[in-house]
């Protein structure tokens, strides 16, 4: 095979995995806090990419700065749905939060589908169709644009996480829940918090794929498993795992579908997803349970 | 002695009030049963779009008809729509003909895709009840002796060869340049037999099908596909797929600049004023066979104003959808009886003239309608041109197309 094919299918499978990774990072922070897989991650992510389509159509706001509006918005959204649903109705349970979000995403995509219809809606800026060329090869400006911020919005939620009074009570409350109770951290705030911050990296995730991807009420399905993948493979809750984990996907299924074809190829990520239940259940980052 | 009672205003008002119920009885034994069809659409799913067109079609048909005085030859009974969602899967479209059943429905009207029609058709065949398929391409549906079964627009056998043929000409009078040709599908049944249909034909137009791309729904990024188009060098690019993929596939096709003399698809799914609209400059110049109106039909001019002053687009599942409906609603019209068996003979003798696609009368053969034929479409700038077969073409085709860039 034409070694260009071959490198072009590497870079491109790194660029898509940088758009998995900032989609994946909300999905293994909302598990590492709460323990509970979020059913209205893909949901909340489509509700993102049309209001990205909407702010461009009618107020003509490029998707790059609708994202000053959209990750305060986003975050907001989560804050309050975790404070006015998820917590007030689990009753601490998380099997019930396994069903509220479930729930949320069934609602979500049916609201969606009857305000905005199930037609597939793109956008086109100046830069949509731009191209970066690297000798013979071309990549999309967007995808790479994309790449980098997704990038370095996991390095600053990473040092976020790390370095402030918040992230350390995030990262107490992941990992002693009574502990962090009795040394005064408000619990229900920092899962409010927690959730915000997780639905917030998709207001940014939305305005990084609208430039590329289309949307529509059943967009986020086209994400989600990968990003499940991606946590699983990082290690549920580890960042470092969702940056490594999301690139090793992007580059799988880029070489998967090269190798076996594009129909084929996408059995590479359940491949990935078995493997990884087999042999390291807690992932390739994670702390064993 | 007998109290006198003395009749009020407020009386009289009751009694004048109660009247119109009293008389209600005898306006409902005189008003004919309704006739329920079961509209058997993916309205949730993924192919929820075309799905909803689907059912507006069929919707604004029996919304006419009943404006209209409903059904003549049977006292004016009216159309009722039973609404059903199969959720685009096939499984659940079974069910939605089963739970029709049960409600009492005279004939189904679906299913926008053959992987739902094949076994949704199957389970009206059961009870005998009137099929008619608005959209669905493959021949399959109608190729299994199922008597039920009517449909009135072509399959993709017929879209295939006329597409081929359309291709001929154009190629020809282009000095037949093309000569080579990369097959891109989505893998099920529509976009396989769709692909495998073309590779067979394109010999006879002196085009090799030089290789055939199977694709997933969804693919996320079609970048290597891409490649493999570019490192093949075709003339042509043909393409079978369901919207997303078909909006995405163009779009990298176009950043990536892959020089071919035309991207052509048949029956391709996102090939629609959407895409001339959002991408006008990935859409122009792109060619599809699909169905389409009669352009000089007054009618179909009128219902594209009215389908369009909602702000719904008006694309080939509406147009389909409505004339499936109105094809039934002539059979009722003959058979004078919503009796399945009657309604089927209707069907099976049908010569229906009074529709805007351009087909000419309907003659069914095992269910298909013989008279059916698309046409080949391409894309402007801001706008979607026919410009195949000539004698209703809007434009000549820009063949090949000019060069990326």
């Amino acid at each position: 095979m034409d070694s260009t094919i071959l490198i072009s299918a590497a870079l491109n499978g790194l660029l898509v995995g940088g758009i998995y990774t900032l989609v994946a990072s909300g999905l293994t922070l909302i598990y590492g806090v709460l323990h509970i897989i979020n059913f209205a991650h893909g949901s909340l992510l489509m509700m993102g990419m049309f209001g990205v389509y909407y702010l461009l159509i009618k107020l003509r706001l490029d998707p790059y700065i609708s994202m000053l509006i959209m990750v305060p918005a986003m975050y907001a959204i989560g804050y309050v749905l975790y404070k006015g649903l998820i917590g007030r109705f689990s009753s601490g349970k998380d099997e019930n939060i396994l069903l509220i979000t479930l729930g949320l995403s069934i609602v979500l995509e049916n609201l969606a589908l009857m305000f905005f219809k199930g037609d597939t809606r793109t956008i086109t800026v100046g830069y949509s169709d731009t191209m970066v060329e690297l000798g013979p090869l071309l990549f999309s400006l967007p995808k790479v644009i994309s790449f980098f911020i997704a990038m370095l919005l996991c390095a600053l939620l990473g040092l976020y996480i790390k370095k402030s009074n918040t992230g350390k009570a995030i990262r107490a409350v992941a990992k002693e829940r009574m502990g962090a109770r009795l040394v005064g951290i408000d619990v229900d705030r920092i899962f409010a918090i927690s959730y915000g911050i997780g639905v917030a990296t998709l207001g940014a995730a939305a305005c990084l794929l609208m430039p590329i991807f289309y949307v529509s009420p059943y967009t986020g399905h086209v994400f989600v498993l990968v990003a499940f993948t991606v946590v699983v493979l990082g290690g549920m809750g580890s960042f470092l795992g969702a940056v490594v984990g999301g690139l090793i996907v992007g580059l799988t299924e880029s070489f998967g579908g090269l190798f076996l074809g594009e129909s084929l190829g996408q059995i590479g990520i359940s491949l990935i997803f078995i493997l990884i239940l087999l042999f390291r259940p807690q992932g390739l980052f994670g702390a064993r349970g | 002695m007998t109290p006198k009672k003395s009749v009020s205003r407020r009386d009289i008002l009751k009694i004048g009030a109660a009247g119109p119920l009293l008389a209600a009885p005898g306006l409902l034994l005189s008003q004919p049963a309704p006739i329920k069809i079961g509209l058997v659409h993916p309205v949730s799913g993924g192919l929820a779009y075309s799905g909803g067109q689907g059912r507006l079609g069929c919707q604004l048909a029996i919304d006419e008809v009943n404006a209209a005085g409903g059904i003549k030859s049977m006292g004016g009974a009216r159309l009722q729509a039973v609404l059903g969602d199969s959720q685009s899967r096939p499984e659940v479209g079974v069910s939605e003909v089963e739970r029709m059943q049960q409600e009492g429905v005279s004939a189904y009207v679906g299913c926008f895709s053959s992987a739902i029609a094949l076994p949704a058709t199957q389970a009206a065949a059961k009870y005998n009840t009137p099929f008619l398929i608005d959209v669905g391409a493959s021949d399959a549906i109608v190729n299994r002796g199922l008597k039920n079964v009517f449909r009135f627009k072509p399959g993709f056998g017929k879209c295939a060869d006329d597409a081929v043929i359309a291709l001929g000409e154009i190629n020809k009078a282009a000095g037949g340049i093309a000569k080579t040709a990369v097959l891109v599908h989505e893998e099920s049944e529509f976009g396989t037999g769709t692909a495998n249909l073309m590779e067979s034909k394109l010999p006879s137009i002196g085009v090799q099908a030089v290789e055939k791309i199977k694709h997933a729904n969804p693919t996320r990024d079609f970048n290597n596909v891409v490649l493999r188009i570019k490192s093949l060098k075709p003339d042509l690019v043909i393409m079978s797929n369901y919207q997303n993929e078909y909006v995405l596939l163009a779009r990298t096709m176009y950043q990536q600049r892959v020089d071919v003399a035309a991207f052509f698809s048949v029956l391709g799914g996102g090939f629609n004023y959407r895409l001339v609209k959002e991408q006008p400059q990935v859409a122009e110049h792109m060619m599809d066979f699909n169905h389409w109106f009669s352009p000089t039909n007054q009618r179909a001019q009128a219902m594209k104003k009215r389908v369009e002053s909602t702000g719904n687009l008006f694309t080939f599942e509406v147009y389909c959808g409505y004339n499936a409906t109105m094809l039934y609603v002539d059979a009722l019209e003959r058979a004078k009886t919503a009796a399945k068996e009657q309604v089927i003979a209707a069907l099976e003798s049908s010569t229906w003239s009074n529709h805007f696609m351009p087909y000419g009368p309907t003659r069914f053969i095992n269910g298909q309608n013989q008279g059916g034929s698309g046409a080949l479409l391409q894309a402007t700038a801001s706008d979607i041109e026919v410009v195949w077969p000539g004698r209703f073409a809007s434009k000549k085709a820009v063949f090949p197309k000019p060069k990326i860039g």
